[in-house]
């Protein structure tokens, strides 16, 4: 059975120094609020998996906190490139960053085979592509009924997996509803899910009996974060603040200018105060 | 713009989506192929089913989307499926008839790379990377690639291959076991280019209008092949024009609307 907590604590309890976590979220409910605790509370040494990393693995790689990424498109969607990124890719700054690099179709399928309960998973993939070369993880099979050759990654299975959702009902069953992504397949791949929502409601009686809903006993803890996902969006509740996407570029284009922003809009506030940052992007959604 | 009354651009653009079928399952890349597939749904192609990787499957958005995962993708959806099922059953399946890409790298067999300029574990540029396009080059019944010519862009030799295309040219994907086309088309702003049957080296078959075999060969890095009879690329039509710049309008409009300075153009997401 889940726990509703507030988030410091739901982050604390359930990550660790060291930990293989996902942050997942495909451009919508990105688990922004979850990731700026996990920078409050100064993790190191973890292995970050996401498909597209994004704004948040951005600034926990420049923050010093991730040892390796494992992910399949390294962009900030929209704009162009991830620059804290980069600097460790390209310089080793602030450390040097091993990188597991994949496909879209490799990590939906790893972390679908990771929910399944699947050591690997398999796929039609990489054919012709250099990715195969480079990274050691992607290998083949041969199917023993016809002989396809077939592309074979390892599932992934987080030590833990953070997503926002819209909303959970108060026996702590979670609603995902609009462009679901990955993170179903996320939380159920993982040891622990934690899931930050937008609100609580009494039930979810008057539903469509199909929503995606993690039961109660499949999360581990619930934290209630309104504007939890800006600058991504919340379906429903306020759109995508592209402007942050666009500024974020500069900001994380200069060191010091980055340590400057996270000190300020990280490191010195908190969960609460997600909800103002969504305000003016409420009423258009 | 120039005395023609548009800009090489809006042809590109218009060319590209020209080359779309109101029957077509198209898998769209973000940037110039979302605009050419949007447009073709405006004008000549109002049935084809336009899918983004993020799950929406036959989109009709109203606005261009700065990324794969806008909201307005799902609102005017068919149906929205999650990734994994997404790259499964829909474009593994053989389900999809176009893939549409974009390239930072191209090279004259129609491979890709957006990975890196440079060597993998040391490179000069660390780019986004794959995403969903290593698959949908290989899974999608036949590849268009549309990209503004530049030498930097279209290289004799890539740095790396992202997604594949040709590979070295003649039955290269057979001799991978590939069973799908690859790329059939090539839309830059200058002209349109087609692979030799049997080299599978892209060769121009178009130049659009007040275009130069000059031009075309200044603005790629390798020695340009043209067919013996280049046809010229008919101007757009006032419905197209008008169709793009009015999709463009309402576009940066939103943009501005919902995110003051959100105005530079988009890129895989």
């Amino acid at each position: 059975m889940t726990k509703f907590l507030p988030l410091s604590q739901a982050v604390a309890d359930n990550l660790n120094n060291g930990d293989t976590v996902a942050f997942e979220g495909f451009t919508h409910l990105i688990p922004t609020a979850a990731a700026h605790e996990a920078i409050r509370q100064g993790f190191k040494d973890l292995t970050l998996v996401r498909m597209t990393p994004d704004l948040i693995y951005d600034q926990m790689i420049g923050m010093g906190m991730a040892r390796k990424a494992v992910f399949s498109y390294a962009g900030n969607p929209g704009v162009g490139l991830l620059r804290r990124l980069r600097d460790a890719v390209e310089n080793g700054f602030p450390h040097a960053l091993e990188i597991e690099e994949h496909s879209h179709a490799a990590m939906a399928n790893a972390y679908e085979a990771g929910a399944a309960g699947l050591p690997c998973a398999i796929f039609r993939g990489y054919r012709g592509a250099e990715l195969a070369q480079v990274n050691p993880n992607i290998k083949s099979v041969t199917c023993p009924f016809t002989g396809e050759v077939l592309a074979a990654v390892p599932s992934v299975r987080p030590d833990v997996t953070f997503i926002h959702a819209q909303k959970a009902n108060k026996k702590g069953d979670v609603l995902v509803e609009g462009i679901i992504g990955i993170q179903k397949e996320a939380a159920l791949a993982a040891k622990r899910a934690v899931v930050t929502v937008e609100e609580v409601v009494d039930n979810f009686d008057d539903l469509h009996p199909n929503l995606t809903v993690l039961p109660n006993w499949s999360v581990t803890a619930i934290s209630v974060v309104p504007g939890g996902a800006h600058p991504s969006y919340a379906h429903g509740y306020y759109i995508r603040d592209n402007a942050s996407y666009l500024e974020w570029d500069e900001i994380a284009a200069d060191r010091d200018r980055f340590r400057e922003w996270m000190q300020e809009n990280v490191i010195e506030k908190s969960a609460d105060d997600f909800a103002a940052r969504v305000e003016h992007l409420r009423n258009v959604a | 713009m120039s005395e023609l009354g548009f800009t090489p651009n809006e042809m590109m653009t218009i060319a590209a989506s020209r080359a779309l079928k109101g029957d077509d399952v198209c898998f769209v890349g973000i940037g110039a192929p979302s605009a050419a597939c949007n447009v073709a749904r405006l004008t000549h192609a109002p049935d084809i089913t336009l899918i983004y990787e993020s799950g929406t499957i036959g989109t009709a958005p109203d606005v261009l989307p700065l990324s794969i995962g806008d909201g307005e993708l799902c609102d005017t959806a068919v149906t929205t499926v999650s990734v994994p099922e997404m790259f499964r059953y829909w474009l593994q399946g053989g389900r999809i008839s176009i893939g549409f890409l974009g390239a930072a790298q191209l090279d004259k067999f129609g491979n890709i790379n957006t990975t890196v300029i440079g060597d993998y574990a040391h490179p000069k540029t660390r780019l986004p990377g794959g995403g969903g396009a290593p698959e949908i080059a290989t899974s999608s019944k036949e590849i268009y690639i549309t990209m503004a010519q530049t030498k930097r862009g279209m290289v004799e030799k890539i740095d790396f291959y992202t997604s594949f295309g040709h590979g070295e040219g003649g039955d290269h994907r057979q001799r991978l076991g590939i069973d799908t086309k690859g790329p059939t088309l090539l839309i830059t702003d200058l002209a349109i280019w087609k692979p030799d049957p049997e080299t599978k080296e892209f060769t121009v078959v178009s130049l659009h209008p007040g275009v130069t075999r000059d031009k075309v060969q200044e603005t790629c890095g390798w020695t340009v092949k043209f067919a013996d009879t280049l046809e010229e690329t008919p101007a757009p039509t006032e419905l197209e024009l008008n169709t793009l710049r009015d999709l463009k309008a309402r576009t940066d409009a939103a943009h501005k609307g919902e995110a003051v300075g959100a105005k530079r153009g988009s890129k895989d997401g």
